[in-house]
């Protein structure tokens, strides 16, 4: 028999305010333990919570961005649990009534050429728990409330992934989404984006959904990918061997690339939702959710399809660039002073790309100007530098934080494109390289791209390539 | 039928992490039974066309605060009624899930 896998994902994310959801405490990151609390995020009897404007509206926009419904009457629910790094014994979250419902991503695995829709069920808005750490072999745990009450985004899909290259697909278009909007930070090594998941396997035609495992503690995006491709196969091996699935929550290790049981000496959950007495309901007029929805920015999806058409890009190419918002804008930005975006694009993702992926940083940490990239384009273009040149100008521009312009007239850099001074070279080589002479006019025209090289070694690089081969086709062949 | 049975002040008392005894889970039973009960006067009334209330002023609603920092308490302060603390942190007994 064959089977299917039925994922949905649970994404959470922090917002990135200044203050946290329900108090005016700081949600700044890596402080010191319990630094960044007061009687509300601590849990004091008689403190009461206010809602953070900033957060209720960056929820608003996600949620349009997502293309949800915002509920006409929003309020909150507490719910109920006790754990110790949950100082009231509940989280003021949302339950039957969440900010906003019915949206849809749309994605586009890659190999698949298709677009496919993924439904999210609901977004709401809640509030993070405190951090719990324990150290190595003690009985105890410690508590850390600074991250207790810190904005966060619940983002929750239908049962709607069928693979784990969709899912993969959906968590990178979701996060590029999230940093268009400019609401979070996204990083998930400070745990301000964390996802879980819901996985099960039925057999190709089976309507009814199988036993579903819930997965946690996949720290990255590769670890989701690898734990669900671990938990397809340990049930799709369960299913064949006519065992059971049970329903449980599973734990990815990622050092030992499995998932393990969470025995949790939690019975059924049980979390006595009710309303939060504490906080108003809330109302966004029509009026308000037209302004937001006309003020979003625009989206990597239909960037790219500007990009398409307005610059004739791949769909490859316009998919990459605007993968990421900062490269998109530093793309237009190049653009804008050097108007030749088939070329742009091909740097940008290439070189400029390769140095993001091999530093492992952002483009805004590689800090090197539209104009750095641009000057050496033109350089390019009028033949003051050839390509091999500019690649390693480029390279030297952003590790030097120097202008192209002036690196090239500092170490003389200029390309060789003096005819006279070439032609010259090329005899002496044609003199001295007796074999590859020969070699070319019995018909082994690769030797041409030896007598190419030992110019370019002559001149350490600097000489004009396509005008020493020409030189050097019209000596042989003339 | 019974408002409320020995099993859910059990299960409440789990969820509550309340360890109770044998008396206690009699007295408790008794307790809340007759609270309930009392409260369940409120099942009386018909609440058909009544939209449900979250908050004690129905007319109050989108109350906001501005995304502002105050000041935070000190964090000697916030460890001071702490039963158990380890430099900056609280301490409890370990709590590892699936452990």
């Amino acid at each position: 028999m064959k089977y299917e896998t039925v994922i949905g994902l649970e994404v959470h994310l922090q917002l990135a305010t200044q203050t946290k959801v329900f108090c005016g405490c700081s949600t700044k990151f890596g402080q010191r333990p319990n630094s960044q609390t007061c009687p509300v995020c601590l849990g004091f009897p008689g403190s009461l919570p206010v809602l953070n404007e900033e957060a209720f509206y960056f929820s608003i926009k996600v949620a349009l961005a997502l293309n949800c419904q915002i509920q006409n009457l929003i309020k909150f629910d507490r719910k109920n649990y006790y754990y110790p790094d949950l100082p009231k014994n509940f989280q003021i979250s949302q339950y039957d009534m969440p900010l906003s419902y019915n949206g849809v991503v749309y994605i586009a695995p890659q190999g698949s050429g298709e677009r496919k829709r993924v439904r999210v069920k609901r977004v709401h808005l809640e509030e993070d728990a405190g951090k719990l750490v324990h150290p190595e072999r003690e009985n105890y745990s410690l508590v850390d409330f600074n991250r207790s009450g810190v904005p966060l985004l619940e983002i929750v899909t239908e049962p709607d992934i069928a693979s784990t290259e969709e899912a993969y697909d959906y968590l990178v278009r979701l996060k590029s989404i999230l940093k268009y909007l400019k609401v979070s930070d996204c990083d998930m090594e400070k745990g301000s984006l964390r996802c879980d998941a819901n996985i099960s396997v039925r057999p190709i035609g089976e309507e009814a959904l199988g036993t579903k495992v819930e997965l946690k503690n996949m720290n990255t995006f590769k670890g989701v990918r690898l734990a669900l491709e671990y938990e397809t196969k340990r049930q799709i091996g369960l299913a064949q061997e006519g065992e059971k699935i049970i329903q449980e929550t599973r734990l990815w290790d990622s050092e030992k690339q499995i998932t393990t049981s969470m025995r949790s000496k939690e019975e059924a959950q049980d979390y006595r939702y009710f309303p939060e007495p504490d906080l108003v309901p809330f109302v966004v007029d029509n009026a308000v959710i037209e302004k937001i929805k006309n003020s979003l920015p625009e989206l990597p999806e239909a960037k790219a399809n500007r990009f398409i058409s307005e610059f004739g890009l791949s769909e490859y190419d316009a998919g990459v660039l605007t993968s990421q918002i900062d490269i998109a804008d530093y793309f237009e930005e190049c653009v804008k002073l050097y108007p030749n975006p088939k070329t742009v694009a091909n740097w940008v993702t290439g070189d400029i790309m390769a140095q993001l992926n091999a530093r492992n940083i952002t483009m805004d940490e590689l800090d090197v100007l539209p104009s750095s990239l641009t000057e050496i384009l033109k350089m390019i273009e009028s033949g003051v530098i050839s390509g091999k040149m500019a690649k390693e100008l480029l390279l030297e521009s952003i590790e030097t934080k120097s202008r192209p312009e002036d690196i090239v007239k500092k170490k003389d850099l200029f390309q060789i494109s003096d005819t006279a001074k070439l032609e010259k070279m090329a005899k002496a080589v044609l003199k001295r390289e007796k074999k590859s002479v020969r070699d070319y006019k019995s018909g082994k025209t690769n030797a041409l791209a030896f007598l190419v090289g030992q110019i370019m070694r002559q001149t350490k690089g600097k000489a004009n390539p396509a005008i020493v081969n020409e030189i050097l086709k019209k000596e042989l062949e003339g | 039928m019974k408002i409320i049975d020995k099993a859910t002040v059990k299960h409440v008392a789990l969820l509550s992490r309340l360890i109770l005894n044998k008396d206690e889970l009699e007295l408790y039973s008794k307790q809340l039974a007759s609270i309930l009960s009392y409260i369940s006067k409120l099942n009386e009334i018909n609440t058909k066309d009544v939209p449900p209330t979250s908050h004690a002023l129905a007319t109050l609603k989108n109350v906001f605060r501005k995304d502002l920092l105050k000041p935070s308490l000190n964090t000697d302060d916030v460890l001071k009624n702490a039963p158990s603390k380890e430099g900056a942190f609280f301490k409890c007994p370990q709590v590892i899930e699936g452990k």
